[in-house]
């Protein structure tokens, strides 16, 4: 199997060439591997922001940002957790609440597990406990692969269980969202999930919990419209696309031009929807910093 | 009933059919209308204020299409920017201040689609609204009278009771929008409509609405007078009810939930 790899989604740009960082397969693939192998699957990549060559792996290294220019790629929900997890600590949960076809919608069933089978998850988000720099927390990593992050019933589900586990034990939730925003194939079961989502994280704000949300490319839709935009603290990564309708509808609609920087992370600092952009080497230091800032208060 | 999905769609969006200003006007006494959402500016496309529901004082926040090509322009279509959710928002915790039911009317294709909506963070401003509303007080009910469109519909229908207009429809996406990302073909809007289950009959089966509005009499003094009689009988109940805060979070807790 040819490995692929995410290049930066922007409208109209291609979305997938190459994932390199799928998750192994057997046994052969999880362990060294001869000299050989590693240069079968270590092709060249071009950055789509620098457009320098570089093999694979340098960027794999550098937890799949470019070493040259810094552009962010997509990145795979396993993955984030590896970088950001304290080895180990990540225990997963409602792993086992996956999608139905509540509306016999056409197609869906089967989409569902071509999917699945592509991305090896079985829904677009990943949850459970984590220790980050010693600070527990419960955790959620959306999935790119897994139907661009979009959020059906399983999903609302997940994070609702999440936030509501994370409320009974008194733990901060982090979560990273990337979606293209409600599942269509689910209709109104989808839609409900932003209200149901947003419920579970009221309840978990009114105990005093802290939320904290890193925006990654793209997060838009029905996502950004609930629980992406309801952290207490919200950072994104550098270039990433945060908004809710989609920039080629947006600019299909005005007939206009977009102006710079439309609907990017650095634009939506400016115009103050997000507290700070964060890159992804700094991110594990930032968050468990942030969270040791939430202990040891008085509430 | 021969009538497709696609029929309560056309139904839906018709220019002849009463506006969420029509509804106050003739449910609503003393309706005074209030403006702005304190931060930018006032969106058109949504009407807010104070009014007596049979006697009762309550908060009403309408989404407002206009009837004419000059007032349809003049309320961006029905499509509430940012500041349309913000007011809404404000209107909804000035009615928990002062113990007011909320009663909402809701009629939009989505939320207005633009950079300056996108840039003063219309996800935003719908999120807010989703996470308020499920921690009000008070008793919300949210009539869809129209179009049902998304998240911009949501925004002002997380509430205890749901009610559709027998042609309303609510959906999470456009038919014609559907159809062009499954099958590249907005023509197959049709189709899109009925996979979707986006009817007012659907919503009900399914439990998304409590109740379907017969529109046999349409616009004409008994509809309202029922409808009026319905809200105030609701109202009454749900001002009655223990734990609503909890039983509205429980009614949004259980979609999807039965199946997984
Ligand atoms: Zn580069």
């Amino acid at each position: 199997m040819v490995p692929m790899i995410y290049v930066s989604w922007k409208a109209g740009e291609r979305m997938p060439i190459l994932n390199f960082r799928r998750r192994p397969q057997n046994e052969l693939e999880r362990g060294g591997r001869s000299r050989a192998r590693v240069d079968q699957t270590d092709p060249e990549t071009t950055c789509p922001n620098c457009h320098r060559s570089m093999p694979v792996s340098s960027v794999w290294a550098n937890k799949n940002v470019c070493p040259g220019c810094g552009h962010h790629y997509r990145t795979g929900a396993r993955q984030r957790i590896r970088f950001l997890a304290d080895e180990g600590s990540f225990q997963e949960m409602f792993s086992d609440i996956v999608s139905e076809d509540p509306l016999k919608f056409p197609g869906y069933t089967r989409k569902l597990a071509v999917v699945g089978a592509a991305s090896n998850e079985n829904e677009a988000v990943v949850c459970g406990t984590a220790a980050i720099g010693g600070q527990k927390c419960c955790l959620f990593v959306m999935e790119p692969q897994f139907m661009m992050g979009s959020m059906g019933a399983a999903v609302g589900e997940r994070i609702t269980r999440l936030f509501e586990y994370a409320a009974e034990g008194g733990l901060p939730v982090v979560g990273f969202t990337v979606s293209g925003g409600a599942r269509m194939q689910e209709g109104l079961f989808s839609l409900m999930q932003m209200a149901k989502t947003s419920g579970a994280v009221l309840r978990h704000s009114e105990k005093g919990l802290l939320y904290l949300t890193v925006l990654t490319s793209p997060t838009t839709g029905g996502v950004t419209a609930s629980f992406a935009m309801e952290g207490d603290i919200i950072l994104a990564e550098p270039g990433a696309t945060i908004g809710f309708a989609g920039a080629r509808v947006v600019e299909q609609t005005t007939r206009k031009p977009l102006p710079k920087g439309f609907q990017t992370a650095e634009s939506m600092l400016e115009h103050g929807f997000v507290d700070a952009i964060v890159p992804r080497n700094r991110q594990r230091k930032v968050i468990a910093g942030i969270l040791r800032l939430h202990t040891g208060g008085v509430k | 009933m021969n009538r497709t999905a696609y029929d309560s769609v056309k139904t839906a969006r018709g220019n002849d059919r009463p506006t969420g200003l029509d509804y106050i006007k003739e449910i609503f006494s003393e309706f005074f209308e209030l403006h702005g959402d304190r931060r930018f500016a006032d969106d058109p496309a949504v009407v807010g204020g104070i009014a007596r529901l049979s006697g009762r004082p309550v908060t009403v926040i309408a989404i407002e299409k206009g009837h004419t090509v000059k007032e349809r322009a003049a309320r961006f279509f029905g499509a509430p920017g940012p500041e349309g959710y913000r007011k809404a928002l404000r209107l909804m915790k000035q009615a928990e201040k002062f113990g007011r039911p909320v009663i909402c009317f809701v009629d939009t294709s989505g939320a207005y689609c633009g950079v300056g909506a996108e840039e003063r963070g219309q996800g935003q401003a719908i999120a807010e609204n989703l996470m308020t509303m499920m921690g009000l007080s008070v008793p919300v009910i949210a009539v869809l009278i129209g179009e049902g469109g998304s998240g911009g519909a949501l925004a002002l229908a997380v509430a205890d009771r749901v009610w559709m207009l027998e042609n309303a429809i609510y959906s999470v996406i456009s038919p014609e929008g559907c159809a062009s990302i499954l099958w590249k073909d907005a023509g197959k809007a049709g189709e899109a409509a009925a996979c979707l289950k986006l009817t007012a009959q659907d919503a009900k089966a399914f439990g998304f609405a409590e109740e379907i509005i017969s529109e046999e009499q349409l616009g004409q003094q008994p509809f309202y007078a029922e409808l009026r009689r319905k809200l105030a009988e609701e109202t009454e109940i749900l001002l009655n009810t223990p734990d609503l805060k909890e039983k509205r979070y429980e009614r949004f807790r259980a979609f999807g939930r039965s199946s997984l």
